[in-house]
């Protein structure tokens, strides 16, 4: 005996629903990317130029290696205000760890270890308070951050009174940072490197569904014997280390550690693209490969702006605006697919 | 069915013999959730091969239970015996590990996943935490198939129907060998063909060894399934028998330590002017097409049809909740075009959705606020606290719900109890056309005689309702008027004498025969 069930799939539609179900089908950012490159590329000629261009792109992959770790966390319907802090404290304690060994007389390659792995083990750090407060106490995520965030700046300007941390071996900036390979600039292909990483390690390994069961509904993940606490302290841990890489890559490519690298701008600026990219604030769903695309776009309108001469107070405004839209954007297509 | 997706399973050397210990063995297991006692003194034996049952009221402790036995919180007094052996610290996983599955009551599905992803969480098929997708795809589609489910692997759990969540759920305690299978209330929101799907599986799975535990409020399943019933009241196991030859009085005394007389109450039908009207009511998603009905005041008018029948939708449509694509409805003779609840409210309608969870309660608040809510915009912003707090103890009275203290969240309540908030919900406006979507799912006898007399004195004071639900009897003995669907269409109307089990089931099955 087999029960028939009538398939829920829409019949074909008018015009317009048409439309509304390709853009769907596609996502709107995509379409909104190419109108705007498209715009751009006619109406302002140096737009196109091979340095504008990959000015464009190495802003957007900082941008991008930033967003995908506040993904991770709030796909497990947390929130993390601390990145921008992470990338300061980052590039602060690994150049001052870089340099001091450097000039107590190591080999550069033993101090470039050594600096990469204290900026490396400080953002770590973050990431486990972060996550254990989250996870094991229970304090909200917007409460923990916010604390972490003014902490770790703290820390990174104790650490250098503001000013600059220069003597960094020659092997990490010019060897490195400054580095071009495959006509792109290093930063760039590091960063698509570790995109690439995020992606497998959503699509093929089992933190992907573990880290949205746990954003759609803890207690299913529970039952089912998800580990949830560790899955939500490593989607922090995960979080802090690529802010901590985002500012290791920063300090190469300046050639010294500051403390007034990422900030509370980076913050904003990796929400923003995080939900511009479609990841729910709500928990449970989010895709590298959109926040990729999400970097593209908020790079290509600040270079349009740079470009139009758009005064930068005038483009906080800009950004605020996007952000406004973009979760507004996010909760109307939630009331359309949930009931009621 | 083609292979045993129960695997790899056997019942072992031990067997369902006389000398080998029971498979679970639970004794004096106490549990309490802050100030509440769910659970005092609650024992449970289980041998291999047997479908026991465990019966008890709205709040008894019975999915307390299930899940102390599943791992998902330790009981705080008592003994646990698993072959014999103590077992302590024990955690979902390792509970799945060593072979106990459960059918949770609210669901372990996230939403957000597809209905694959939803089967393996917590136990992918991976080589070093790298996920082996193409084995697990195959894997969901044959589980799905051998269960006779029509469900794709890859769709997202959360658009999925109610009742076809219920079969995600049991087909994920079924993915891996069981030895303990534990259902709680599974059939609720399935009907006849699905409920006798399961059935079938039960005894197959019971053939071969597995001990199952089964928590039901539907006493003919019961009757139909148990080779043991454990009875549990207040958190105490009252007694455990051996379930040859008992009755449904039987077990309603069993269960409520008093007799009933009769769960179904006569009804005063008096079919009066038409409220609600339908007339060629076809949703923008096709799953009702041209689908006409009346409801009266002063009958019950009940849709039965199967899962995925539409039957659902007709009465969402009328609440707002569905695109309309054609067709018109008319309420009290005039053309309504509903819009949304706020405008059905106010025009005197009310629905009561099956999933509470989803779509009716916030879990957090109090029962009074929840069951307060729909009343809110009549307030005019002011919440005269002790008039509603009495208003709303009187109600929640009269459904008795347990325990019964308002103040509660309604998240600590039990499956049944949350249910009965629902229902108080409709009492707190002035209402003509109520629209009940299963509203006895989940809740004991004792309440649902109270749901139906709710029922009846609705009727008795002229409202219109429309009753849908699957569990059949419910209708049967209920409507005045029965409409049957099938496949979005309205397949018989059936009036009075009419109204039998052998006329609907043939109409559910009509087509599929011919
Ligand atoms: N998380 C919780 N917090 C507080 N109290 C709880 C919690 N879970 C259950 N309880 C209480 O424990 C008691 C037993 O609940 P349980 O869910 O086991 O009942 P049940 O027998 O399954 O009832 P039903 O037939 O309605 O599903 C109830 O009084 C309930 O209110
Ligand atoms: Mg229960």
């Amino acid at each position: 005996m087999s029960v028939h069930l009538p398939s829920h799939h829409p019949q074909p539609q008018q015009g317009a629903e048409r439309l509304m179900l390709a853009v769907a089908g596609i996502g709107l950012l995509p379409l909104l990317l190419l109108a705007l490159v498209a715009v751009l590329a006619l109406t302002e000629p140096r737009f196109l130029g091979t340095a504008n261009l990959l000015n464009i792109l190495r802003s957007a992959s900082v941008l991008a290696v930033v967003a995908s770790g506040q993904m991770l966390v709030l796909i497990v319907g947390g929130f993390d205000l601390s990145v921008g802090a992470v990338v300061a404290l980052s590039s602060t304690v690994g150049a001052t760890a870089m340099a001091g060994a450097a000039a107590s007389g190591v080999s550069p390659a033993l101090a470039i270890t050594v600096g990469c792995a204290a900026g490396l083990g400080a953002g770590a750090l973050v990431g486990l308070v972060n996550g254990l407060c989250v996870a094991v106490l229970k304090v909200s995520p917007f409460m923990v951050t916010l604390g972490t965030m003014s902490a770790a700046s703290g820390v990174a300007l104790l650490l250098t009174n503001g000013i600059p941390v220069y003597g960094l071996p020659d092997g990490f900036v010019t060897g490195f940072g400054r580095a071009v390979w495959l006509g792109l600039p290093s930063a760039l292909v590091v960063s698509l490197i570790l995109l690439g990483v995020v992606a497998v390690l959503q699509r093929h390994t089992l933190a992907g569904p573990a880290l949205r069961a746990v954003g759609g509904n803890v207690q299913a993940a529970r039952v089912s014997g998800v580990a949830v606490r560790g899955w939500t302290v490593s989607a922090y841990v995960g979080c802090s280390l690529l802010a901590a890489l985002t500012g290791l890559l920063l300090t190469a490519r300046i050639g010294s550690g500051q403390a007034s690298l990422g900030g509370l701008n980076m913050t904003m600026e990796s929400i923003a693209t995080a939900v511009i990219a479609g990841v729910s604030l709500r928990g449970g769903a989010g895709r590298v490969e959109m926040v990729a695309l999400g970097a593209v776009f908020l790079a290509v309108i600040s270079n349009a702006m740079n470009l139009s001469r758009v005064d930068s107070k005038a483009q906080l405004v800009v950004l605020g605006v996007i952000l406004i839209a973009a979760v507004a954007l996010d909760e109307l297509g939630k009331r359309r697919r949930v009931r009621v | 069915m083609t292979d045993s997706h129960n695997g790899g399973f056997s019942p072992g050397p031990a067997g369902p013999g006389d000398g080998a210990p029971p498979l679970l063995m639970l004794s004096g297991i106490g549990k309490r959730f802050g100030g509440v006692r769910a659970l005092g003194d609650a024992s449970l034996t289980l041998t291999a091969g047997s479908v026991h049952v465990l019966l008890g009221e709205n709040g008894a402790g019975k999915s307390t239970l299930i899940n102390i036995i599943a791992g998902t919180f330790g009981p705080d007094a008592g003994s646990y015996c698993l072959d014999g052996q103590a077992v302590r610290g024990l955690t979902p996983h390792r509970a799945r590990q060593a072979g106990i599955s459960a059918v949770f009551q609210e669901f372990s599905l996230a939403p957000n996943l597809t209905v694959e992803e939803n089967l393996f969480l917590g136990r992918e098929r991976h080589r070093l935490g790298v996920l082996d997708r193409r084995a697990m795809r195959a894997r969901a589609q044959a589980v799905l198939d051998d269960l006779g489910f029509d469900i794709s692997p890859r769709q997202r759990t959360g658009d999925l129907s109610r009742a076809h969540q219920q079969m995600v759920e049991i087909a994920k305690a079924l993915m891996d060998p069981v030895k303990v299978l534990i259902l709680d209330e599974p059939t609720a929101s399935l009907t006849e063909a699905e409920t006798e799907r399961l059935f079938a599986l039960v005894d197959r799975l019971r053939a071969e060894g597995v001990g199952i535990i089964y928590v039901s409020h539907r006493l003919r399943e019961i009757i139909r399934l148990a080779d043991r019933i454990t009875v549990l009241r207040d958190g105490c196991t009252i007694t455990s028998i051996d379930a040859a030859g008992v009755t449904e009085d039987g077990l309603v005394e069993l269960m409520t330590g008093r007799r009933m007389d009769a769960l179904y109450p006569q009804i005063p039908h008096d079919p009066g002017a038409a409220l609600l009207e339908l007339s060629g009511l076809t949703l923008a998603n096709r799953t009702v097409e041209d689908v006409s009905l009346i409801a009266r005041a002063g009958e019950i008018t009940g849709i039965a049809g199967l899962v995925g029948c539409g039957k659902s939708e007709v009465i969402r449509a009328v609440y707002g909740l569905e695109t309309l694509n054609g067709g018109e409805i008319r309420l009290k003779g005039q053309p309504y075009r509903p819009s949304g609840p706020a405008r059905a409210l106010a025009a005197g309608v009310c629905y009561f959705p099956s999933d509470r969870v989803a779509e009716g309660l916030a879990l957090g608040r109090p029962i009074r606020e929840n069951a307060s809510m729909a009343a809110l915009d009549r307030q005019k912003g002011v919440v005269r606290r002790g008039q509603e707090r009495s208003f709303i103890k009187a109600t929640m009275d009269r459904l008795r719900l347990r325990p019964a203290n308002i103040e509660r969240a309604v998240g600590t309540l039990s499956g049944g109890n949350r249910q009965k908030v629902m229902l108080a919900r409709g009492l707190t406006r002035p209402t003509q056309v109520f629209l009940f979507d299963e509203p006895t799912v989940g809740i004991d006898v004792g309440a649902k005689a109270e749901v139906y007399d709710f029922l009846r004195d609705l009727v008795r004071d002229g409202a219109a309702v429309v009753l849908v639900s699957s569990d059949l009897p419910e209708v049967l003995h209920l409507s005045n008027r029965l409409y049957v669907m099938h496949r979005g269409h309205i397949a018989a109307e059936l009036t009075g004498a009419d109204i039998t089990e052998a006329q609907v089931l043939a109409c559910f099955f009509q087509e599929d025969a011919a």
